[in-house]
């Protein structure tokens, strides 16, 4: 008899468990006087960053979602328009040999620690992040430094080549020098008229000196001179942030606490949202993309900018087909752009015409592809027969794990119907290992690449990618001519001037079309309910800067 | 008895070593640089991926790599992620949510597995034994990821009862709605193994001589009937119960959950070797021990049954 006698107690107790969770669970939570406090943060979409939360060493989204709020550095981007201006720097001035900048710091700024933020902070994290011995993945932003070589040497055979790179032979760069505690010099190899641009990067923050006496305690526990500080984290689940009282910038935020929660499913954060569970996505699952329904759904919520990327179809020159540049033409002649963008996008994207983002700062595309880009079916086929036709199967490859099946498929149904060849889709199970592949040159056929501007200039999107020294290019693509245009853009005298430059460099890719632009898809998020203001930046990080609180009630 | 368990429990070392190898290897041989993807479409500079190879030996041959992670292991420490975290602290974080997770699910499963099946089986057929079995048909076929959003969308985003997803550090209250998801499939088969069980006691001679003894029904079911036929229901308790240890995916997935599951998938996906190796050790033990709590189980429910 003694067990039956259970059975009831537990039946009771369950069932009430039960009807406390059906009754006292509550889906959204309203505005009320705490919101935006410690006690019910603004919640936003987040993922565990790849890497470790120092700001030489942090490439991805996720990272820079909570390291841009911590950090100010000389120039910052605004969060909307993505143009630069000046931050914690008072003034940078170039010297008449074009190669020094003369940095004055705004005085007063304090790190979260109370630390003063001086000159050597400055130097002292750049020639951190520089130093090869310290193995930091934003190493080569601070290539343009003099004594950069010194620190960082490069592989005398290239990366694949057995030979390993020397030591360095200095742990600082010749070129920064401090003045005093609110001034200090950058001598740059060359004359490189955007520099002043390119140091709104992430990598080019100054850090504490708690960072340098502790580096296993600042891991734990990140110290920035940002509009937020560092409040707690629970790897793989949560980060929070609170509003830094003393901070001296203009971008403050208006929120005093944010909580970035690791979702794993799109469509968990997509539900969470709209019962206003959290307050800011960055990803659509794809589900609601279809029709647009996201748009019917959240209404004046939904977010969509342009983001200040690009996808294009990367040719692999270093095979022999390939190096056909009517081969090349044909390809990018035979993709419907307008009716890929229409039908997988739901217009939420901008068909290509050329290899820089359309509304891009400092220099717009202006159709740098020109007549490449135009689906024209006659005009491929007559290329495709001036390259004496394309034997055998055509093989695109992408990566499996982000959201790229349906356009490639797209793209690649369009080049077969237009040209009438076989071609076959190649999905690469991981990233990693694709990234690896585009390292080794080991790509057989066209293969989709994705790039995301660092910095407001055009040279983000040539320099980098279709330079013969280029560090991502994996085209292997090499033009003197191109070269020599963006050697001489970098030494323009004016800004403007390099961005004029830049674009002619990149119609200078228009006559070889080392990749085939395809199109630049859409920011797209929404925010909840509870908050009056919030955006995401063009990278499709969510700007916390830009946060407001709904009034209580509405 | 003892000799019995310590016999198991000296199995656990081969087996230990041989689960850990085949993880450690097979998780390291997935092709590609596992830093190579870490810089995004720029690339990483060869400084730093020469750097995290030393750091994580994989400059090594295979078995000095593995001898020198099993050292670090027996020395208590788990490791850390690309990302500079310990994996203790991660399990940490995440072992106690689908601790609870399991047991809500394994509690539901249970009770009201078990009730039906009893149910159905005293009652013989009729409109309930019809009913449980279609329901049971009906928790079969549909798959979890489909009665999590069902449920998600439904209780937690139209009629606002619950919340969607569950936050960090979740309730045992947050907790219950994904757990009758989770139980739900586990909660049809323990129904249909205890009614079939039990039929087939009903008919068996010890229980026509125990009511023939006098013996009241209540005592004939609860005492007689129900213990020999929650044998096989208990060894499908215990194995779903080391089975729900090592995590939901799918349904931690749904409701945002942030168990032992989501973190080895995660770890899989961005080919953090170290983290996989690591959990998945952890769940071999615990599945071993749950396999011997379930023999050890059976000899108590059935004094036939003697392992010396």
């Amino acid at each position: 008899m003694r067990k039956r006698r259970m059975v009831a107690p537990v039946a009771a107790s369950l069932s009430a468990v039960l009807l406390a969770a059906g009754c006292g669970g509550g889906g959204g939570s309203a505005v009320t006087e705490a919101t935006g406090t410690l006690e019910d943060p603004i919640t936003v979409q987040w993922g565990e960053p790849q890497s470790e939360l120092v700001p030489t060493n942090s490439n991805d989204t996720f990272g820079s979602q909570v390291l841009n709020p911590m950090f100010t550095g000389l120039v910052e981007y605004d969060p909307k328009s993505f143009e630069p201006k000046n931050a914690m720097a008072k003034s940078i001035e170039l010297s008449d040999d074009k190669k020094t900048y003369t940095v004055k710091l705004k005085q007063g700024w304090k790190f979260h620690n109370g630390e003063e933020v001086t000159a050597d902070n400055f130097v002292r994290a750049w020639n951190y992040g520089a130093y090869a011995g310290n193995a930091q993945q934003n190493a080569d932003m601070f290539n343009a430094i003099q004594g950069y070589d010194a620190v960082h040497p490069a592989d005398p055979d290239g990366e694949e080549g057995p030979k390993k790179p020397p030591e360095p032979s200095a742990e600082k760069m010749s070129g920064l020098k401090v003045v005093d505690d609110h001034t200090f010099k950058i001598t740059l190899k060359k004359p490189f008229s955007v520099f002043p641009t390119k140091i709104g990067y992430q990598a080019f923050v100054p850090l504490p000196d708690a960072f340098f006496e502790n580096k296993e305690k600042f891991r734990k526990n990140p110290i920035g001179n940002g509009p937020y500080k560092f409040e707690s984290r629970t790897p793989q689940q949560s980060l929070t942030l609170t509003r830094y009282k003393d901070y001296q910038g203009d971008d403050a935020g208006s929120v005093d606490a944010v909580k970035m929660v690791v979702y794993n499913k799109a469509q968990t954060a997509y539900q969470d949202l709209k019962s206003d569970n959290l307050d800011v996505i960055n990803t659509i699952p794809t589900s609601a993309l279809a029709d647009n329904r996201w748009k019917d759904e959240l209404g004046e919520r939904a977010i969509s900018k342009p983001r200040m990327g690009i996808t294009v179809l990367n040719l692999p020159m270093y095979k022999e087909k390939f190096k056909n540049p009517d081969l090349r033409k044909a390809l990018s002649l035979a993709i419907d752009r307008e009716k890929i963008v229409k039908q997988v996008f739901n217009g939420e994207a901008t068909a290509a015409t050329g290899w820089i983002a359309p509304d891009f700062p400092g220099g717009p595309d202006k159709g740098s592809c020109g007549e490449w880009c135009n689906y024209d079916k006659a005009k491929a086929k007559e290329h495709l027969k001036k390259a004496g036709g394309f034997d055998g199967q055509l093989t695109l490859s992408y990566n499996a794990d982000g959201a790229h099946k349906q356009w490639i498929t797209a793209v690649a149904g369009s080049i077969r119907d237009t040209l009438g060849i076989k071609v076959g889709l190649n999905a690469v199970p991981t990233f990693g290992t694709y990234q690896d592949q585009m390292d080794n040159n080991e790509m057989t056929g066209p293969f989709r690449y994705g790039w995301v501007a660092d910095y407001p200039t055009p040279r983000t999107f040539l320099k980098p990618l279709y330079t013969t020294s280029g560090s991502a290019n994996n085209t292997g693509y090499s033009s003197e001519k191109f070269d020599n245009l963006i050697a001489e853009a970098d030494q323009a005298a004016t800004v403007d001037k390099a961005n004029q430059l830049y674009n002619q460099a990149a119609s200078q890719l228009g006559k070889d079309v080392p990749s085939i632009p395809l199109f630049t898809n859409a920011v797209k998020g929404a925010t909840s309910n509870r908050l009056a203001e919030g955006t995401l930046n063009s990278r499709t990080v969510p700007a916390i800067t830009t946060f407001k609180v709904a009034q209580a009630g509405e | 008895m003892g000799r019995y368990i310590l016999r198991r429990l000296l199995q656990l070392i081969p087996v230990f070593i041989g689960t850990t190898f085949i993880i450690y290897s097979l998780v390291w041989a997935i092709p590609g640089n596992p830093f190579a993807g870490m810089c995004g479409p720029r690339g990483c500079p060869p400084a730093f991926i020469e750097q995290m190879t030393q750091e994580y030996n994989l400059d090594k041959p295979l078995p000095v790599q593995y001898v020198l992670y099993l050292g670090q292991l027996f020395s208590g420490n788990f490791g850390q992620t690309f990302n500079g975290i310990e994996v203790s602290t991660l399990i940490q974080n995440a072992y106690p949510v689908t601790l609870k997770l399991a047991t809500i699910a394994l509690v539901f499963e249970a009770v009201i597995g078990i009730a039906a099946g009893i149910l159905t089986a005293l009652r013989g057929k009729g409109f309930v034994d019809n009913l449980v079995l279609a329901a049971t048909l009906f928790l079969i076929a549909v798959p979890v990821f489909v009665s999590g959003f069902v449920i998600q969308v439904v209780f937690g985003v139209q009629l606002e009862w619950i919340q969607p997803s569950v936050g960090s550090d979740p309730t045992i209250g947050q907790l219950i709605a994904p757990g009758l998801v989770l139980g739900s499939l586990s909660m049809a088969y323990i129904a249909r193994l205890t009614r079939t069980a039990m039929f087939e006691n009903k008919r068996a001679d010890y229980i026509r001589t125990a009511t023939a003894k006098g013996l009241k029904p209540r005592r004939v079911v609860s005492v007689h009937m129900l213990r020999n036929s929650l044998i096989p229901v208990i060894t499908f308790i215990g194995t779903d119960f080391g089975a729900l240890m090592g995590g939901a995916i799918v349904t931690e997935g749904v409701f945002n959950i942030h168990g032992i599951g989501g973190l080895v998938f995660d770890a899989i996906k961005t080919q953090e070797g170290v983290t996989v190796t690591g959990v998945v050790t952890l769940l071999v033990v615990v599945y071993l021990l749950m396999n011997l709590l379930v023999d050890i189980l059976y000899a108590a429910l059935d004094p036939r049954i003697r392992y010396d």
